[in-house]
């Protein structure tokens, strides 16, 4: 509980309405993807970077936790207020400050909708790639809070490549900018990357500078099927061998490709081991080519059908097989397990074979799919909570997941980020030195831990 | 018949949502006011927490509950297919279980239930109208006043009908020889409102030689009743309606809005077996004109050498339930129509059944939001298939300063029809 006091003075600070204690608001704020709960004393919406300076120079002053929150659709509990105190909602803070298409650059505030920011942009021909399959209701502080990557990472990057600077208000109640509008810039130390994927951990985005491209002419969508998930793995390299990056390259494994025939009418033949979902952007006359030369390369590879959508509404139903992807898993088996690991590219086909050789120790099924381009892979352990023994399998297989992907020179998450879920396995990935390295700037930046404690580091 | 489903009957459903905020995307009532307590996710952590009794009808509850149109956006975006419509209107009921209904939706249950008050107020409204309805000097001429309590002063509402719409005809309009009959569902709307569309709906159907029978023993279709959670007044209704329907033996049963679309489609469902005959009926009027074949008539007539510009709305009970195309498909065929695509047709326009009424406010940010659409697709009319989104969309218009009309689009058939009928 928060002393009538200190609600009195968030109250002054962003004003009365914009603080709320009844309990129906702080269940509303109490859970996001993870689809744990844990309920706040208070939820404050600042509506100015000033306010959120002020509130966090008053939780500081009273170590009171601060919980910044984006839109909740966080995979590993990094807006939870595991803790109590403040969750910070900053969805009001939701304008784009300026699109400058003379610099290429613009400068939004972090409540602002990833789709939202796009379709701003694309109005005027310019282009911001990072497109997490959240992107129609993530916000893009928490992008930036959680470098949140999507199928277009492959030949654009993730989201810490398009953000040249910030506005941050700091635990102890500063505000301080990093970077700045420019291309280039190094008086310093590059504090935008740190925030970058920082988790909310290190300080408050309250404004984003954001490099923007031209935006490509056109696209082409391609959907190859192959015999065996390794023919597909050699397609992306051969691909990239080839000189072509193409936009996205996603990828499903046979398991995946059943679940989706048996909760949809997916038109597949049975011999489809494989898939590779494969789009190309840029002039168009050039992706017509462009196409054309990725069928011919990976024809060798066992490829049992190439289809190329003439239409944008054809290629909009081969992107409607990858969307359907999630609730066809959901069908077969009720509750989920969704990691994020990523492998070097070339050892994609290893780690399916790993998961596969898990799944089958184990005796539970878990099927593979995501951004082969870039290594990423979602690896869905597929249990039924309610029967006994599932859950404890569940935890295992994880693990052993996460092992497989380092063993490989790979990570445990290649855009989810820590948060409080995956913080029980970072000993795993990080040395006790690197970690110390990590807390001690935490320390130094939040000496009282009032901003989004508990997360990323186990508590020690 | 099998009751209304009580809230504690969608634990299942309830459990379904995995939190992942989608519906944050679709959700109009979190559109205008971007709080977690208005869209689907917060709503169902509110029913959930209810049922767990670890809140209970404190203010803010209620107002997040209120804040909900049933529009059914989420739903049919929501990867787990969770039902936060039903979800919501079962919290509804269970609030009036709980506290009584409040005096506003037993107000709209008392008069839903009883036609013979609806006529009498139609009659007097018609009367009255030239009274209480002030015009204002506006370019529309559109702009009315209706000073009535509960509802805002600077709001436009069409003038009640003085003759309702079911009055004014037999139960029985004879067509064509071997040729279909269907019955005419028409809803409050058409009936008190717009009885200007069921004409049209008659012309249409006369054109192509169709059977109409107008059931006279017809209520309302009770969607109302169901946002304002007065359950007991949704199934006497539905009794009513079934007898009503199920009298005379017809192919299909038509509407011509969309909420009764999805009262009488939807919400009947889960009255039982016993409704199937009813349920599995209903055809929106687009949907029975493109089957018999009014597309390619309407194309085979000479375009209009003066054309207007028009837009479409896809109210929500149609595109929720897969109605896109069909509605489009006769407003493109009409020779004196150049059918332009607005941004975002599907978008809710704010209406939502009763909560236009307890929230204005948000209402007509919403509805905001669809006459930016409206005037950047250059249309001068917007048309739409359900009363109640004519209604909004014209004080959404009007509030714009915007000069559109927005019609029905059997208004714009029967114009192209009488036309035909001229050149003869
Ligand atoms: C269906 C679904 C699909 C997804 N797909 C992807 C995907 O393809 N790629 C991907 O990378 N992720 C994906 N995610 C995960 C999630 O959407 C991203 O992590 C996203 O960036 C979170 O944004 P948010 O606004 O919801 O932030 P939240 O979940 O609210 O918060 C995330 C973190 O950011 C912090 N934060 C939020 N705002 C601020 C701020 N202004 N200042 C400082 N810290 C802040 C929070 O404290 C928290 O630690 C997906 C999630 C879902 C539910
Ligand atoms: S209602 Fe559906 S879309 Fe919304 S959070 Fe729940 S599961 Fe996701
Ligand atoms: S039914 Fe409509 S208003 Fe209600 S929660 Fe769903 S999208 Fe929002």
């Amino acid at each position: 509980m928060l002393s009538e006091k200190i609600i009195k003075q968030l109250q002054r600070i962003v004003g009365a309405e914009y603080v709320s204690t009844a309990k129906a608001d702080l269940i509303c704020y109490s859970y996001d993807a993870t689809q744990q709960q844990y309920l706040p004393n208070v939820v404050v919406h600042p509506g100015r970077t000033e306010e959120v300076a002020q509130l966090m120079l008053l939780a500081n002053a009273e170590k009171i936790p601060v919980f910044p929150r984006g839109s909740g659709s966080g995979f590993t509990g990094g807006s939870l207020p595991i803790a109590g105190g403040i969750v910070l909602a900053m969805t009001r803070l939701d304008r784009i400050v300026e699109i400058d298409a003379d610099n290429l650059v613009a400068t939004v505030e972090p409540g602002v909708v990833t789709e939202q920011f796009q379709k701003a942009v694309e109005k005027v021909g310019l282009f911001y790639p990072p497109d997490p399959a959240s992107l129609k209701f993530s916000t893009l502080g928490g992008n930036v809070a959680e470098c949140a990557g999507g199928p277009r990472c492959v030949k654009y990057g993730v989201t810490k490549d398009f953000i040249l600077g910030l506005e941050i208000v700091t635990p102890t109640g500063d505000i301080i900018r990093t970077g700045g509008p420019t291309m280039k810039g190094v008086v310093g130390y590059d504090l935008t990357k740190l925030m970058c994927g920082s988790e909310g951990t290190l300080g408050i985005i309250t404004k984003i500078i954001i490099k923007l491209l031209p935006l490509p002419e056109a696209k082409k969508t391609m959907l190859v099927l192959f015999a065996s998930i390794d023919g597909a793995a050699q397609a992306v390299s051969a691909i990239i061998r080839g000189k072509i990056i193409p936009t996205t390259l996603e990828f499903m494994d046979a398991a995946t490709i059943a679940c989706v025939r048996q909760a949809t009418d997916l038109d597949v033949p049975e011999s489809a081991k494989a898939l590779l979902i494969i789009e190309v952007d840029g002039d168009r006359e050039m992706i017509d080519k462009q196409a054309q030369k990725i069928a011919a390369i990976v024809q060798p590879l066992g490829v049992v059908e190439t289809r190329i959508a003439e239409t944008s509404a054809e290629s909009e139903a081969l992107w409607q097989i990858r969307r359907s992807v999630s609730a066809s898993l959901r069908k077969v088996n009720p509750d989920k397990f969704n990691e994020d690991i990523c492998v070097p590219r070339s050892k994609v086909p290893e780690m399916i074979r790993k998961v596969e050789a898990i799944s089958a120790e184990l005796g539970i099924s878990i099927v593979n799919f995501g951004h082969a381009g870039d290594g990423n892979i979602h690896v869905n352990v597929m249990i039924d909570r309610k029967r006994p023994g599932q859950l404890e399998k569940a935890e295992r297989a994880i693990e052993a997941v996460f092992k497989g992907a380092l063993a490989l020179g790979g990570t445990m998450s290649g855009e989810h980020g820590v948060g409080i879920m995956k913080s029980p396995y970072i000993n795993l990935e990080l040395s006790a030195e690197a970690q110390s390295y990590m807390e001690t700037i935490k320390k130094a930046l939040d000496p009282n831990n009032v901003l989004n404690p508990g997360k990323i580091f186990l508590q020690r | 018949m099998k009751k209304l489903k009580r809230l504690d009957e969608y634990q299942e459903e309830i459990a379904q949502c995995v939190k992942c905020g989608a519906c944050r995307a679709h959700c109009p009532a979190f559109g205008a006011e971007k709080h977690e307590g208005r869209v689907a996710r917060g709503k169902i952590a509110l029913a959930d927490a209810l049922l767990k009794g670890e809140v209970d009808l404190e203010d803010k509850f209620l107002l997040d509950m209120s804040q909900c149109l049933l529009c059914g956006s989420c739903c049919a975006q929501c990867p787990n297919n969770v039902p936060t419509d039903e979800i919501v209107a079962a919290t509804r009921r269970e609030i009036a279980r709980r506290r009584g209904l409040s005096t506003f939706a037993k107000g709209v249950a008392g008069i839903l239930s009883r036609p013979e008050l609806m006529n009498l107020l139609a009659k007097s409204g018609g009367k009255l109208s030239t009274l209480l309805f002030k015009k204002l000097p506006q370019s529309s001429g559109l702009r009315l006043r209706f000073p009535a309590p509960f509802i805002s002063a600077d709001r436009t509402l069409p003038s009640l009908a003085s003759t309702p719409f079911r009055e004014r005809y037999p139960e029985k309009i004879a067509g064509a020889a071997g040729r279909p009959t269907v019955a005419f569902f028409t809803g409050c709307g058409i009936n008190y409102m717009y009885p200007e569309v069921g004409v049209a709906l008659l012309k249409a159907l006369q054109f192509i030689g169709v059977t109409v029978v107008i059931p006279a023993g017809q209520g309302c279709c009770g969607l109302p009743a169901v946002s304002a959670g007065a359950g007991e007044v949704v199934e006497q209704l539905a009794e009513q309606n079934l007898k009503a329907l199920t009298a005379t033996p017809v192919d299909c049963i038509v509407t011509a809005c969309a909420s009764c679309h999805a009262g009488l489609g939807k919400v009947y469902q889960d009255f039982g077996a016993e409704f199937a005959p009813l349920t599995a009926n209903v055809k929106d009027i687009f949907v029975f004109l493109v089957e018999q074949g009014l597309v390619e008539k309407l194309a085979a007539l000479p375009k209009a050498a003066k054309r207007m510009k028009v837009t479409y709305h896809d109210p929500c009970h149609l595109r929720t339930q897969g109605i896109t195309k069909e509605p489009r498909a006769i407003l493109k065929a009409l020779p004196q129509v150049d059918y332009v695509e607005m941004e975002d047709a599907g978008t809710c326009c704010g209406l939502g059944g009763t909560y236009s009424v307890y929230h204005y406010d948000t209402a007509k940010k919403i509805g905001a939001k669809k006459a930016g659409f409206i005037e950047e697709s250059g249309a001068a009319l917007v048309a739409t298939d359900c009363p109640g989104c004519i209604m909004q969309l014209q004080d959404a218009v009007n509030h714009a300063g915007q000069q559109q009309r927005a019609v029905h689009i059997l208004s714009l058939l029967m114009e192209a029809l009488e036309e035909v009928r001229e050149d003869k």
